[in-house]
């Protein structure tokens, strides 16, 4: 510990790694989105069978990064773990039911006896494809739009309506955000898959479908966006702690988080470039750029939602009991260690593409199916 | 002070964590064995260049991959339960218990879910010794993980590298270290992974026994057996030592637990160990006390396992609940009551801060005087007890000490019956023995019982405590509805249930069209 450095900038330095997390996370649910798909881009059973074993070497991924995802915020922002999960009980719960029948899916579907039959592991599928990246685009969501909940002097938590979350899906911005994630979770699929799979026709269905799902993103995305830069958002005093509303707040983040706004900037036009090349140029690289354009998206929306004096869980039951970053971070030793073990991230993500390069250098074909001997 | 609780909503979130917890380690503890035992099959199918040892390797991986999925469908829940349903908890705790899951993510779930990939679909797209490089990283991983984990369980069971801060109200960490290198973590560690190696190869071992009673794939299921015993051998002497050691860190500091796990009631130096024992059905109305009917005891053996003398002092029951002074152990009554003032102390400093600050900073600074935490805030749990009937704080007897024996007695059977198969086995005399085939089948369904008497012992005996003398469990609960949790409990109950049919259904399967069709 040798490095003098401020409890703010611990507080900021791991708001910005649960952003790169969450920024990864929408990433991987191309994954989600694809599980979506296998039976309207599949018509044949190979067909079926080369989308699931593409999507197949990748759910772990979106898997642990959720896992730790959450274990990330539990060790930084403990108040928000406590408060968000102990109290959104039943958001969070469908959640985990939709990723704990993923798990076992690849692997139980196209074994022999497996009691419940295939065709119910690719409900699973779908299930946890639709699911997830629903309700997690509608749990993001409340980072503005606020939850109903309070925080007593013993910094114990309290849910304040007996829906537990539910009454979340009651929000117009909420759900905006839930079908956007949603539409892009698909349509990240589908370039995914794209850039995958090899045949022509699947392909070519491929990329008529991406029309779709790309447009639906679009306009649920931008109705989100435009209506968060006009409606009030949860600001608080850095001296006192107090929390107020303030009109406008989150399009005055914009403006005053200049360096924030060029990445988002960028990372709408990295993820329209991925669609444009996709749709007009028949390149099979789109994923890339639309991938790293969600990434950078959805990093950007989480330094909107935390950075700049704003409250990231805003309690609309009690404005108060609103947590920061500042009120709900672990202590100074304990943001330092963790950052001391946040250095081994970029070695992590170096294995991790490495590994990737190393499976995916051949397109998943008929007859690479049938080299193959694990076959999901 | 917890007379406000509801109860049942305690009872039921408890009876989810355990019902998901329990699922979870039917399928732990043979992913970190068999992680190794292929890893090691692997190593000798790379050195020999045997397709054999390749077609051995596949069978088994193909097992391990089945089990896996179905650990980590159940695994997820686990790590947010902690906030779903033990949110008081979290926020307590969160400084300290956050961080490992943490670390545990970054480091161990990464490393397992790439190499694993390549474990799987690397077979024609990377080189051999890379391949071995990633089945070996699998089972580093996969442990990696184990110790994360039991690190944050070990560290509920013995706090230590913490401080208290009144002005956030919960435990931060001061000692990173002293967490990780706890004696009780270390144990722990050692304990769970290496009884998680026994388990793999006792599987291995049930399944090839299978074969050769069938007269089938004989070559593969004897040198499988002999890989798996040897393995498990040198695992089992290192889960009786490091129990040895665990039993012992348990008694130093978790006294009741202990005193249940022997169901001692009277605390005695020379003290016997049970061996064997039945308790009586019948509670008497002090202390929930059962007798036993039938016991034969090791004359002062319990004493010797705690202070490697016998002469040493064991407390039991009563002397914890009643107090001890000539042995310097307080009396329940007498930590509720100091324990009640850690409590109010904190309530008044939470009055005073904005507004009468000299007593605020009176009240703050007590927080810092070692004294003062010793003799009061240490107790800080008890004072939820105050004014309680003391029976509240006394974990179930019966369950602890048939659990902790029943692991021991098993634990000691498989070291035996190890032996046994690999000295047969390296004479290549075991396909005749049809007794020790069958028993092989046997141990299978037994280790499954051993490892999860085990994780009862360490976490029934453990209550009413979460954190052990700071947080009982009744005080961490989220504050939900009670049937919220009963729908989410039976959902669990229902779809890990019809999971684990599956599971087995593959597995069986699998294991019949054996290594030479299926496996690939």
């Amino acid at each position: 510990m040798l490095l003098d450095i401020s409890y703010l900038f611990l507080q900021q330095y791991w708001w910005i790694i649960i952003s790169v997390l969450a920024g990864a996370l929408v990433f991987l649910l191309f994954v989600q989105g694809g599980q979506t798909l296998i039976y309207t881009l599949g018509k044949s059973e190979i067909e079926r069978t080369m989308i699931v074993n593409a999507l197949g070497r990748k759910w772990e991924f979106t898997f642990s990064t959720l896992v730790t995802f959450g274990g990330a915020f539990f060790a930084s922002f403990p108040l928000f773990y406590a408060t968000s999960f102990g109290g959104a009980y039943w958001v969070w719960m469908a959640i985990l039911f939709c990723f704990i029948v993923q798990a076992v899916s690849y692997e139980f579907r196209s074994k022999p006896n497996n009691f419940l039959g295939k065709r119910t592991y690719d409900a699973f599928l779908f299930f946890n494809g639709a699911l997830g990246p629903f309700l997690l685009g509608v749990i993001v969501a409340t980072l503005f739009t606020g939850s109903q909940f309070s925080v007593n002097a013993m910094n114990l938590s309290r849910w304040e309506t007996p829906y537990y979350g539910l009454e979340a899906l009651l929000n117009i911005q909420n759900l905006a955000l839930g079908f956007a994630i949603l539409f892009l979770s698909r349509t990240l699929g589908i370039l995914f898959l794209i850039n995958s799979l090899e045949g022509d026709d699947l392909i070519k269905r491929a990329r008529k479908r991406l029309w779709y799902e790309a447009g639906l993103f679009l306009v649920f995305f931008l109705f989100f966006l435009i209506r968060l830069l006009f409606v009030e958002g949860y600001a608080y005093d850095r001296e006192t702690g107090l929390v107020f509303m303030e009109a406008n707040k989150y399009l005055k983040n914009i403006l005053q988080m200049p360096l924030n706004t060029l990445i988002l900037l960028i990372a709408v036009v990295l993820v329209l470039w991925g669609l444009f090349v996709s749709l007009f140029k028949n390149s099979t690289r789109g994923i890339w750029f639309a991938g790293s354009g969600t990434f950078l998206t959805v990093f950007s929306l989480f330094l909107l939602a935390g950075f700049n004096q704003t409250a990231f869980y805003p309690s609309s039951f009690d404005l108060q009991s609103s947590l920061t970053i500042e009120n709900s971070s672990s202590s100074y030793y304990t943001l330092k260690v963790m950052a001391v073990v946040s250095l081994m991230i970029p070695f992590v993500i170096a294995y991790i593409w490495y590994t990737w390069k190393l499976i995916s250098n051949k397109k998943i074909s008929e007859e690479e199916i049938n080299s193959e001997t694990h076959v999901y | 002070m917890i007379e406000n609780v509801d109860m049942s909503l305690v009872d039921w979130s408890r009876a989810q964590f355990a019902l998901t917890a329990l699922y979870h380690w039917l399928f732990v503890p043979l992913t970190l064995g068999l992680s190794f035992i292929i890893a090691i099959m692997e190593s000798i199918y790379v050195r020999t260049g045997d397709e054999f040892w390749k077609k051995t390797t596949k069978f088994w991986m193909n097992i391990f991959g089945i089990n896996f999925a179905i650990g980590v469908a159940t695994g997820i829940i686990l790590e947010f339960e902690f906030g779903t349903n033990w949110s008081n908890y979290s926020w307590f705790v969160g400084d300290i218990f956050g961080a490992p899951l943490a670390i545990e993510g970054i480091m161990a779930f990464f490393l397992e879910s790439t190499f694993i990939a390549v474990m799987f679909f690397g077979w024609n797209k990377v080189s051999k010794k890379f391949h071995l490089l990633s089945t070996w990283l699998v089972a580093v991983g996969s442990n990696l993980s184990a110790i994360w984990i039991l690190v944050a369980n070990a560290w509920m069971q013995n706090p230590v590298g913490m401080k208290f801060n009144p002005d956030t109200a919960r435990n931060e960490m001061v000692n990173f270290w002293e967490v990780l290198l706890s004696p009780t973590a270390v144990n722990k560690f050692l304990h769970t992974v290496s009884q998680g190696y026994v388990l793999a190869a006792l599987v291995v071992i049930g399944i090839s026994s299978w074969y050769l009673i069938k007269n089938r794939n004989l070559m593969f299921a004897k040198k499988s057996i002999i890989v798996a015993a040897a393995f498990g051998l040198v695992a089992a002497v290192n889960m009786i030592g490091s129990g040895d050691n665990s039993a012992r860190d348990v008694a130093r500091t978790q006294p009741m637990k202990f005193a249940a796990m022997e169901a001692l009631y009277e605390g005695r130096e020379n003290a016997p160990l049970v061996a064997v024992g039945t308790l009586s059905g019948k509670e008497q109305a002090e202390y929930r006390k059962k007798d036993f009917i039938f016991k034969i005891e090791i004359p002062s053996a319990l004493s010797y396992m705690v202070h490697l003398s016998p002469d040493g002092f064991i407390p039991g029951i009563m002397d914890l609940i009643d107090g001890n002074e000539e042995r310097g152990i307080l009396s329940f009554s007498e930590k509720a009551d100091r324990g009640a003032v850690a409590i109010e102390t904190l309530r008044e400093l939470k009055e005073a801060k904005g507004k009468d600050e000299p007593r605020y900073t009176e009240l703050r600074q007590k927080f810092d005087d070692p004294d003062w935490v010793e003799n009061y805030f240490q107790y800080f749990g008890y004072g939820y007890y105050k004014g309680m009937n003391p029976i509240s704080i006394i974990p179930s007897v019966s369950l602890s000490f048939y659990s902790f024996h029943l692991m021991v007695g098993l634990g000691f059977l498989f070291i035996i019956f190890l032996a046994v198969v690999l000295f047969f086995s390296v004479d290549n005399k075991l396909h005749n023995k049809k007794w020790l085939l069958r028993l092989g089948i046997i141990m299978v369904p037994l280790a499954y019982i051993a490892t999860e008497a085990g994780w009862i012992v360490a976490e029934v005996g453990r209550q009413p405590w979460v954190i052990q003398d700071m947080l009982p469990t009744v005080a961490a609960v989220s504050q939900i509805n009670v049937s919220s949790v009963q729908i989410t409990f039976w959902l669990f109950a229902l779809l890990f249930t019809a999971l684990l049919i599956a599971e087995l259904k593959i597995m069986f399967k699998q294991i019949k069209t054996g290594p030479k069709e299926g496996g690939n």
